[in-house]
């Protein structure tokens, strides 16, 4: 039997306005990149600090390397986390504060140098956190993360305030720490990117878990889509009305009309518009991407 | 535990802190053993509160830390600030939820940091204690005071008792300041209530009603480092500043203990 790395059992979280996390089940298996998605709000962070073992949940139960989160000491020393954004002292250096933790974790304090080059922080480490970019706080946020030479890596947010560059860096670091055998389980906004690296997603939407799974089945769930501009908004709505007539679901999205359809159809459509007179400035067969199955299962359409 | 210590330690001896603290108590340290001899003869006393201190009650044998006894409340309060800065920057900054993932035992975390400052706070103490006797005992020719009976071993009895109440005023002031660093969860709040309390609170609530001053903590603190004072006895003080700071501590122990640590 397969160990997970995080598995989750109705884990809930509940304050006095209502469930942060409602019900919780997902797993994520050892070795892989399990994307942590979500609008704002909808519990990824309480979920991971329940994880961490910060906070309390008020139902259900989760495991963490196999053991339960009510005993967070048996675990977290092979866990790395940078939950909501890099917390340091700012009075102190970035070297100094990654010593303050490598102190308190037990970890060799020559790993503190070793870290702060493996996150392009070399030449930069001896000066005082608060006069830091935000970038650079981030990539000591994930230096830190990395101390315990972590099985597990929980990142929230990993490549906020990071140039393109930056978040190239991340993408291969991730990669290749589950290569090694690391379980990453990552949050970010940048859906692209996760789609990119990721091959599980968890995906939350108001505390509940919409999905849980590799990213094909999440994939396969969906309908292939197709978009259409047209050069005026009243021929975008003709094109709705066709859509519909032939049993596709069909909305308009900002200035697109977004239509449920194979791509084979789009032919179809195309001679219709045609003949309805309409004058077709985008026809493009899509298959679903991680951007808009996310929109489509949290019902948060752009 | 160790480990906790080191990596306190590590955040304490910072230049900034270290100096800035250091030099703070050595501000109170050399100002009150200053007065104290400078303006032996002067009308407007020579100690806290406008009160005359004698040359013949100087040249007892614990004339030596006299000075070092008075300012006790004064490092208290600098230990005060320390604590409660030093815990409740961790709420501030966001830096609890990386210590209690690399340290998930909540209460070794803050036994750690204790004994940790602990050491901060004995270091301050020696320090002001070697400044004042020095300045005592370099004053007290130009003061007249005579200083035979200093270095007797009864002087030096009096010179250990001192040093043991001021730093067990001083621990009991920090572990105050802890406190509400842990209940306030912001320096800045819990300096500013913790010092308002113990420097106007208490003061104005004395002056209103004198008999107020045999109850309140800061003041019992204060009277530790003295060794008590001719209303209240040291045992009074001892056994009530160790009960406020015994409860305290408990309440904030339950607490970080059990909280969530949502920031």
């Amino acid at each position: 039997m397969t160990t997970m790395a995080i598995a989750a059992k109705d884990l809930s979280k509940k304050y006095e306005s209502g469930f942060a996390v409602s019900h919780a089940n997902f797993e994520v298996p050892m070795g892989t990149i399990c994307g942590f998605v979500g609008p704002n709000g909808a519990g990824k962070t309480t979920t991971i600090r329940m994880l961490l073992g910060l906070i309390s949940p008020t139902g259900g139960t989760a495991e963490v390397l196999g053991e339960s989160i009510t005993h967070p000491e048996k675990y977290l020393s092979q866990v790395g986390a940078m939950i909501e954004g890099p917390a340091f002292y700012p009075a102190l250096s970035g070297e100094e504060n990654l010593k303050v933790l490598a102190t308190l974790g037990g970890f060799p304090i020559e790993r503190v140098a070793e870290l702060i080059k493996t996150v392009g922080l070399e030449g930069r480490g001896g000066s005082k956190y608060k006069t830091y970019s935000l970038g650079m706080k981030q990539r000591l946020g994930i230096a830190a993360a990395l101390l315990p030479q972590p099985k597990v890596l929980v990142l929230d947010e990993p490549t906020n305030g990071l140039d393109p560059e930056g978040i190239q860096e991340v993408r291969d670091l991730l990669k290749r720490l589950a290569s090694e055998g690391t379980t990453v389980f990552v949050s970010s906004h940048l859906l692209s990117e996760l789609e990119l690296i990721s091959e599980y997603i968890v995906m939350l939407r108001k505390g509940e878990v919409v999905f849980a799974g590799p990213i094909q089945d999440l994939f396969l769930m969906q309908q292939p889509f197709i978009l259409v501009k047209t050069d005026s908004q009243s021929d975008l709505q003709k094109i709705i009305e066709i859509a519909q007539g032939d049993g596709h679901k069909a909305t308009i999205r900002s200035d697109v009309a977004h239509i449920e359809g194979p791509a084979e159809w789009a032919g179809v459509l195309n001679r219709k518009a045609f003949e309805a007179g309409i004058l077709l400035t985008q026809l493009s067969p899509q298959m679903p991407n991680l951007e808009e199955t996310f929109f489509e299962m949290t019902g948060d359409l752009k | 535990m160790m480990r906790i210590v080191r990596a306190e330690w590590r955040k304490l001896r910072r230049p900034t802190l270290f100096l800035g603290t250091i030099g703070a108590a050595l501000f109170f340290t050399g100002l009150t053993s200053s007065f104290l001899y400078l303006m032996i003869d002067s009308a407007q006393g020579n100690s806290d509160r406008g009160r005359q201190v004698s040359r013949e009650f100087l040249q007892l044998a614990n004339g030596s830390v006299y000075a070092f006894a008075s300012v006790g409340g004064l490092l208290g309060i600098i230990a005060l600030c320390v604590f409660a800065a030093q815990t409740a920057q961790e709420y501030t900054y966001g830096t609890l939820r990386n210590l209690l993932v690399r340290q998930p035992g909540r209460v070794r975390i803050l036994f750690g940091k204790l004994i940790a400052m602990k050491l901060f706070a004995l270091v301050m103490i020696a320090i002001s204690a070697a400044v004042s006797v020095g300045i005592s005992y370099f004053l007290s020719d130009r003061a007249k005071v005579n200083t035979d009976l200093w270095f007797t071993s009864a002087g030096f009895q009096e010179i250990g008792k001192t040093l043991l109440n001021v730093t067990i005023s001083v621990i009991y002031f920090g572990i105050i300041g802890m406190v509400l660093g842990l209940l306030l969860r912001s320096p800045i709040s819990a300096i500013s209530i913790g010092v308002l309390w113990i420097l106007i609170i208490e003061n104005l609530l004395g002056a209103v009603k004198p008999v107020f001053l045999k109850w309140m903590p800061g003041n019992q603190l204060s009277l530790i480092a003295q060794g008590g004072s001719s209303e209240i006895s040291y045992s009074h003080a001892l056994t009530l500043g160790t009960s406020y700071v015994l409860v305290g501590a408990i309440v904030a122990t339950v607490l970080f203990s059990r909280r969530d640590v949502a920031n």
